[in-house]
């Protein structure tokens, strides 16, 4: 029993120290971002913000294009999300309700594409949306999101649609419903939650995506929040509490959703994988 | 599921994906082909037309010892920070299993943190914890007297400032290890362990026999994830090195952007950029034999 005791003791102390060292970084961004300058620049760290201010975001939203950035980020992404939820959601419908020949194959190509290191892809991408005109357009962006994020959305549909047996719907159909009723009214309600979680994560894929926004927005004013964040540390390379200020409001919306969702695409990515 | 001879209903519905793929994928990739044995420079680029010349862009990278430095460099940081990601996330997914549930739901909320925390978001965490000057960490370092860390550059030196860059790397990508161990875990069947406990083998070896063999799957699924997604590191050096990172600091990708966008040889960068997807083509064959075998499974 005594030994037990210790073993518990142990494995929760361990815990805790695992817990701390993890997420001491996200913890240090915020307490920087509330600090006044004088608990920033310390020759001994303070590690609580014993004097709370708000003057490092004020600081953040108030520097040139921050707004502009936050429109640009929000317009790429919605636009994104809800044109591959569209498309994504009619493949994976025929990937998860239909046998047909070349099924496998499409199959292939889905998951196959998502394994292209993207960041090989800038320089054709460049290229070509510079000969198009689609330099410092947002339409640009949005164009080249879809790269990662259609893929990876019909792959994570696909899973939830497959987990809807389908007598449901064929008795559905039996009781007179149309191939269509049955569909609108049986298999739209049970994927909802899916469809939600999906695209939450097509949201968080494309609002934090850095590289390509780098390479195709050269205007300041057409840029995407976390280009405007990186270069934060460029131009400006002491200005800590502002920039812990700017980071903690960029990666605040995508906290909040991912914390929704996370279990669900978990769920959605590792299901049927381990069997007994 | 079984619904043969649905005519053109399937093949309508993946048209439109099928097309938005082609000419967003497919068409970049051909043209990246097409460039590596392209003369691809400023003069082109003003009249969007290369010059055909056949393999002389891959006859120079491969005579180019920065280049195979380059390769060197990118797979010794992936298999550091791969190996390291799998067996701290395997690690902490073993631990949480044995936890109470007040104290794992604590760490997951913990590691939820972490998987969210965009990526430049936290790159400008660690450049400022690792400041020279006022960063937390020469301050603990010094502090538990391990040296004298005061205003010392981590990036001055090409090992420290990679291992780093290594840390900020696994730190972010341990929570997806972690967590997705941790789902498969639960769904080890508890007669298995149970059984092989009563048998008299040692945690250890329940561990080996059993948990591994059934989590294989998911960990051959989340070390080539891994492999795909560390290759391709960018903008962890990019962001830290002030978008100019000198050449000791070059990775694969940071290679390639620098010979296209900053010394306008596009041609020349598109051929380092096909033998990175080269490379990562043998770890996604891997992954999507995988991917088929448990698709097939469903």
């Amino acid at each position: 029993m005594r030994r037990s005791a210790a073993r518990r003791w142990a494995l929760n102390a361990t815990g805790l120290v695992v817990f701390a060292v993890m997420i001491f970084p996200v913890y240090w961004m915020v307490t920087t971002a509330f600090k006044p300058g004088s608990e920033i620049f310390a020759d001994t760290p303070v590690w609580f913000p014993w004097h709370p201010t708000l003057s490092n975001f004020d600081d953040a939203i108030h520097r040139p294009h921050f707004w502009a950035a936050v429109k640009n980020s929000l317009i790429i992404v919605s636009v994104v999300v809800a044109a591959s939820l569209v498309l994504a959601f009619l493949a994976a419908l025929a990937l998860a309700k239909f046998r047909f020949y070349g099924r496998r194959a499409f199959i292939v190509l889905i998951i196959a594409v998502q394994m292209i290191p993207l960041n090989a892809l800038i320089i054709p991408i460049y290229l070509v949306l510079s000969k198009a005109h689609q330099v410092d357009k947002l339409t640009g962006v949005i164009v080249t999101y879809m790269t990662f994020v259609l893929p990876f959305t019909i792959w994570t549909l696909r899973g939830f649609m497959i987990g809807v047996p389908s007598e449901l719907e064929e008795a559905a159909q039996v009781d007179g419903s149309t191939r269509f009723g049955a569909f609108v009214r049986i298999l739209l309600p049970l994927i909802g939650p899916g469809l939600v979680a999906t695209s939450i994560f097509a949201f968080i894929q494309a609002w934090n995506e850095y590289i390509m926004a780098y390479v195709l927005l050269h205007d300041p004013s057409k840029q995407t929040l976390t280009v405007w964040l990186a270069a934060f540390t460029t131009s400006r390379g002491t200005a800590w509490g502002p920039l812990m200020a700017g980071a903690t409001l960029t990666a605040l919306p995508v906290v909040i959703f991912f914390a929704l969702v996370q279990r669900k695409v978990a769920f959605g990515l590792t299901a049927g994988a381990v069997r007994g | 599921m079984s619904r043969a001879g649905a005519g053109a209903t399937p093949y309508a519905l993946i048209l439109p994906a099928t097309l938005v793929i082609g000419a967003v994928l497919g068409y970049p990739l051909y043209f990246m082909v097409r460039l590596s044995f392209e003369r691809y420079g400023l003069f082109q680029l003003i009249r969007h037309e290369g010059v055909w010349i056949g393999t002389q862009n891959y006859a120079s990278i491969f005579h180019d010892a920065t280049f195979w430095h380059v390769v060197l460099r990118t797979l010794a940081f992936t298999a550091v920070a791969v190996s390291l990601t799998m067996a701290i996330g395997t690690l902490i997914a073993l631990l949480m299993a044995q936890l109470g549930s007040a104290m794992r739901l604590l760490l997951n909320v913990g590691l939820i943190f972490v998987w969210a925390t965009p990526v430049v978001v936290a790159v400008d965490i660690w450049y400022w914890m690792v400041d020279f000057e006022f960063g937390v960490l020469n301050w603990l370092l010094t502090h538990l007297h391990l040296g004298d860390f005061n205003h010392h550059d981590w990036f001055a030196n090409a090992w420290s400032g990679w291992s780093i860059i290594t840390l900020l790397v696994v730190w972010g990508a341990i929570p997806f290890v972690a967590i997705t161990v941790y789902a498969a875990l639960t769904q080890v069947p508890r007669e298995l362990v149970e059984a092989a406990s009563i048998d008299g083998a040692h945690a250890w070896r329940v561990f080996r026999d059993v948990t591994v063999p059934l989590l294989k799957p998911i960990f051959i699924i989340l070390a080539s994830l891994s492999t795909i997604w560390d290759f391709q590191v960018f903008n962890q050096i990019w962001i830290l090195r002030d978008e100019q990172p000198s050449p000791e600091y070059w990775s694969m990708a940071v290679y390639a952007y620098h010979t296209s966008f900053q010394t306008s040889e596009y041609g020349l960068g598109s051929a380092i950029a096909i033998v990175m997807v080269a490379i990562m083509l043998v770890v996604s064959f891997v992954y999507i034999r995988q991917m088929l075998k448990m698709g097939e499974a469903t």
